[in-house]
């Protein structure tokens, strides 16, 4: 079973999973509120004008008439409006998510990066100090959730030693960079706009990091205990009596082994940011497709909840099959072998 | 004429587990000449392979090395910086492993396992340019007998045979040993119809290279057709040690006496026997010989005293007390 | 996979506490869990100011300092922090406990009927649907459907469980269909053993290490997620104290009064490490192999 087989096995199963997700959605959405319309009218509206929004909104027909249009428009692109900003949810959602998706690249960068490093560092100095240090860190790096160390670092960089700006985007006085992708760092980047790159990526930083430092700590944990636990295998005794220094064998073939079960836990993690996405871009009042959700959710605005979270389930699902590709490429188990029963 | 190689004296290993000290090795000595081919058997569990990790300095963190030393050419093995012991493992020594599966990284190819060991085996004069390691790589795997040698480096382990696995591994190590190659119970983990090839596959390019060998096995018959000299093994201690034809022909312990009964032979008729009882707890070893609880002709001296081993013919010895004669106390 | 030795005999339970008491962490751990329940059930008599974490106003003390009466200060409206902190215990334990109570046996139970029937359409239906679940973070599913109800301790316990449940079915399914094929529940079929009976007595018993594992670590981690509905205003109402509340509420406050967000987040940490000592000593404590 080569990779792309094992590629279009996974599509198709995402496609099911998807359709599965939008029914869930749409009869959470349907059922849990009670009735839609007069939710979205208020508590003193007239009969008649809930009755009127009741039938614009299809609430009359039965539920799989319903759905059929619902996913129909969705289909077409069209979500539907938000209460909230009156516009076309799909709208929004082109709005907002660049700055979402920017934020969270950033902290799966820094987290992929910082989490393996510090886990190989520990493992090749166990039992150090500086083992020590990395191991409490780990620990209550991922006792700690993601909005606590957002004020955390509020607190830190915001007050104490303020080096970053603790909310937006990007400072008002700033030129804004024209929008090819939306994500202003990758714009400036574009069209070589150092002074907006640079203030964009502070911006970005802190809401970045606060995401970033949970899944750090737990990639750093499973990175260090899986190279540790596999410090007395065989093959490892194996290649020191070839006499290949202790350094190569960490740096390279422990690390890769190890890698897998860390990059198969980092998937989740790395889709659990969105999640945690939600309540950082409030602490830091940052734009993005997450406090709109947010928003979206306090103020139940259906159309904008089930876009937000589609749009959600369609990404993650993208991402742990990205993930999943990677694993098979690191382990060629999984793409050469033939499964037996 | 014999130059001895390999020096190991009175060398006593330990692991350190939940209930204490498993105290295995119990005052070891094996000497190995220049170019001599020993075998060293016994029973599972016997201490035989903690021996040779010993010598690579391979053992797990919760060994303990007590007592005793190694000496290979002269130089102290125990007391070796990290860098000594790459340069012995590299370039001086060499092991064929047990289990092929276990000793091979499984997602690497064989030829990025075998190239860097190549690479690090090499003294640092010589050039490390990667189309010399690939034909380095591909002339060791051609000595080990393996077909298609260009292919076969691009290969994961396992995508290969059992039999091939132990192959690539052998020739990994033959690839690395200059003087001393140790081969840890090199088939029990293959096919039967593989194990023939792959012992006279050792065989011939030991006898070719000229290698000093050591090989370990449970299998007396096997240690017969392979080696000159035999260091028989019992939990942790050397109970006799003679030439290889001395000690089929003329053994004296009676747990030699034991293990070579327990081949079944072709002519003579009669089930093979076993041994009765077990191998000895290493938390709380007996205080004397550690086959006393076991042997048929225990004299009370052995539960209280440790037998050294005692030369009873010229380069054959044994450490029993049923052999003692002038140095011992007999009862 | 290090399987349970079930062998439950008291000399065993013995080696087990023994085990266990080794591990220093994870005695601390279950210490800091005893402390954090014996809080939170004694808060009316332990709380210096019990009064303060129902409807309560002191301007006169609003906004002070930690001191020796006050020892996490006092909030905007003048109430005692540590006695509101460990008010709010009760609730993020009632929300842990309740949870992983609920859906651990409805979980695994779905989990083993799948992985018995593994090949027919249950066992596809079934993961199929958690499939769905585990699209979107847990998080995410209890943050919509906590906010399409009415918010209460209740409604969102029951969002939580609706979001959580799936991860305990993939487990025993996981387990339930690995193990079905081995000799013993072949044997136990061919005897004529009913079906209930294969499921719970057979195939059970050899799921329970990882269930077990996973439920302590759990409790936090589902106490954190009560913590970040609260914090954005669902979940239990004011005046009953919610540590999350408690966070976003005196966030406005920061830096210069401090003490009214950080002493709730460091409880919220704090609860969370507990349970994840006392979870990794479990673990340890069920998975080493004997020598």
């Amino acid at each position: 079973m080569s990779l792309l087989s094992y590629l279009v096995r996974r599509l198709a199963l995402a496609i099911v999973v998807l359709i599965g997700l939008s029914i869930l959605l749409f009869l959470i959405a349907r059922v849990l509120p009670g009735d839609p319309a007069r939710i979205a009218l208020g508590p003193r509206a007239p009969e008649y004008a809930i009755e009127n929004l009741r039938k614009q909104m299809n609430l009359d027909k039965p539920l799989y008439t319903q759905y059929y249009l619902w996913i129909s428009n969705l289909l077409k692109g069209d979500l539907g409006l938000s209460l909230l900003s009156r516009r076309p949810v799909q709208e929004d959602i082109r709005e907002y998510f660049p700055a979402t998706f920017e934020e969270v690249l950033l902290a799966a960068i820094i987290l992929s990066i910082a989490g393996i490093g510090l886990g190989v560092l520990a493992a090749k100095y166990t039992n150090t100090w500086l083992d020590g240090i990395v191991r409490i860190f780990a620990y209550l790096g991922i006792v700690t959730p993601a909005f606590i160390w957002a004020i955390i670092l509020l607190l830190i960089f915001g007050y104490w030693v303020p080096i970053f700006p603790i909310q937006g985007r990007i400072s008002p006085d700033i030129l804004l960079p024209p929008r090819i992708t939306g994500m202003l760092t990758l714009d400036s980047l574009l069209t070589g706009n150092w002074v907006a790159f640079w203030d964009a990526l502070k911006h970005l930083i802190l809401p970045s990091l606060a995401l970033a430092m949970a899944p750090m700590a737990q990639a750093a944990r499973i990175m260090r205990s899986s190279i540790c636990s596999d410090l007395g295998a065989d093959h490892v005794s194996a290649m020191t009596a070839y006499g290949v220094p202790q350094n190569r064998i960490l740096t390279k073939y422990l690390s890769r082994l190890s890698l897998i079960p860390t990059i198969s836990i980092m998937s989740l993690d790395i889709v659990a940011l969105f999640a945690s996405a939600f309540v950082v871009e409030l602490v830091f009042n940052f734009p993005g497709l997450s406090r709109y959700g947010m928003h979206a959710i306090l103020n139940k605005d259906l159309n904008a909840i089930s876009g937000v979270l589609l749009i959600f389930g369609a990404l993650f699902t993208l991402i742990t099959i990205f993930i999943d590709l990677i694993v098979a490429y690191l382990d060629p188990r999984i793409r050469l072998q033939r499964r037996g029963m | 004429m014999a130059e001895l190689l390999l020096n190991i004296k009175d060398l006593m290993v330990g692991y350190k587990v939940y209930g204490g000290l498993l105290k295995v090795l119990n005052g070891i000595t094996i000497k190995v000449n220049k170019g001599e081919r020993i075998g060293i058997v016994g029973e599972t569990g016997s201490g035989k392979t903690t021996t040779v990790k010993t010598i690579l300095r391979i053992l797990p963190r919760t060994a303990r090395i007590f007592g005793g030393e190694i000496l290979f050419q002269n130089r102290d093995v125990l007391k070796m910086s990290r860098n000594e012991l790459s340069v012995l493992r590299g370039q001086g020594i060499s092991m064929i492993f047990q289990d092929p599966t276990a000793s091979l990284n499984p997602v690497f190819t064989v030829g990025s396992i075998i190239s860097d060991v190549i690479r690090y085996s090499r003294t640092l004069s010589s050039s490390n340019k990667s189309s010399q390691i690939k034909e380095a790589a591909i002339d060791a795997f051609r000595l080990a007998s393996l077909p298609d040698a260009d292919r076969l480096l691009a290969n994961y382990p396992f995508q290969l045979s059992g039999g091939m696995r132990q192959r690539v591994c052998i020739a990994m190590a033959l690839a690395t040993a200059r003087d001393l190659l140790i081969a840890d119970e090199p088939t029990t983990n293959l096919d039967v119809t593989i194990q023939d090839q792959v012992l006279r596959l050792i065989k011939e390019l030991v006898d070719k290279k000229k290698t000093s060998f050591i090989l370990i096995t449970h299998s007396l018959g096997v240690a017969s057709e392979m080696t000159d000299r035999i260091y028989v093994m019992y939990a942790g201690t050397i109970i006799e040690q003679a030439n290889t034809q001395d000690l089929f022909e003329n053994p004296y312990h009676p747990y030699t006496h034991a293990l070579l009964s327990c081949i079944p032979k072709l002519s003579g008729g009669g089930i093979a026997s076993g041994i009765p009882g077990r191998m000895p707890d290493y938390l709380n070893p007996p205080q004397g010989c550690r086959f006393s609880p076991r042997c048929p002709r225990a004299l009370p001296i052995c539960e209280k005293e440790k037998p050294p081993l005692m030369e009873v013919e010229p380069g054959h010895e044994v450490a029993c007390f049923l052999f003692a004669t002038k140095q011992g106390v007999q009862q | 996979m290090k399987t349970l030795n079930l062998n439950a005999t008291w000399n065993s339970i013995k080696r087990s506490i023994y085990k266990f008491s080794r591990n220093k962490i994870s005695v601390v751990g279950f210490f800091m869990v005893l402390f954090i329940v014996i809080v939170a059930i004694f808060a009316p008599y332990l709380a210096p100011y019990p009064k303060h974490a129902g409807a309560f106003v002191d301007y006169d003390n609003a906004s002070k300092p930690p001191s020796l009466a006050y020892p996490f200060g006092t909030d905007a409206i003048g109430r005692d922090i540590l006695s509101r902190v460990m008010f709010a215990f009760r609730g993020a334990l009632i929300m842990g406990l309740g949870v992983i109570a609920m859906i651990v046996p409805i979980g695994v139970l779905v989990g083993l009927i799948a992985g018995y029937y593994r090949g027919s359409w249950i066992d596809t239906v079934i993961m199929r649907i958690t499939d769905i679940f585990i699209t979107l973070p847990a998080l995410l599913l209890a943050l919509a459907v906590a906010a399409l109800l009415r918010p209460t301790l209740f409604n969102s316990m029951m969002a939580v469980a609706f979001a959580w449940w799936p991860a305990y079915a993939r487990i025993a399914y996981s387990m339930a269909s690995s193990v079905q094929n081995e000799v013993f529940v072949r044997a136990a079929e061919i005897s004529g053993a009913s079906k209930t009976h294969i499921i719970f007595k057979e195939i059970l018993p050899n799921c329970l290490v990882p269930i077990f594992t996973k439920m302590p670590l759990d409790i936090g981690w589902v106490i954190l997620v009560g913590a970040t509905l609260s914090f954005v205003g669902l979940g239990e109402q004011p005046p009953t104290p919610a540590l999350g509340t408690m966070v976003s509420d005196g966030a406005k406050y920061l830096p210069h009064q401090w003490w009214v967000s950080v002493f709730p987040a460091l409880a919220i940490v704090f609860i969370i490490l507990a349970f994840n000592l006392l979870g990794d000593g479990i673990k340890d404590m069920l998975t080493t192999e004997e020598v």
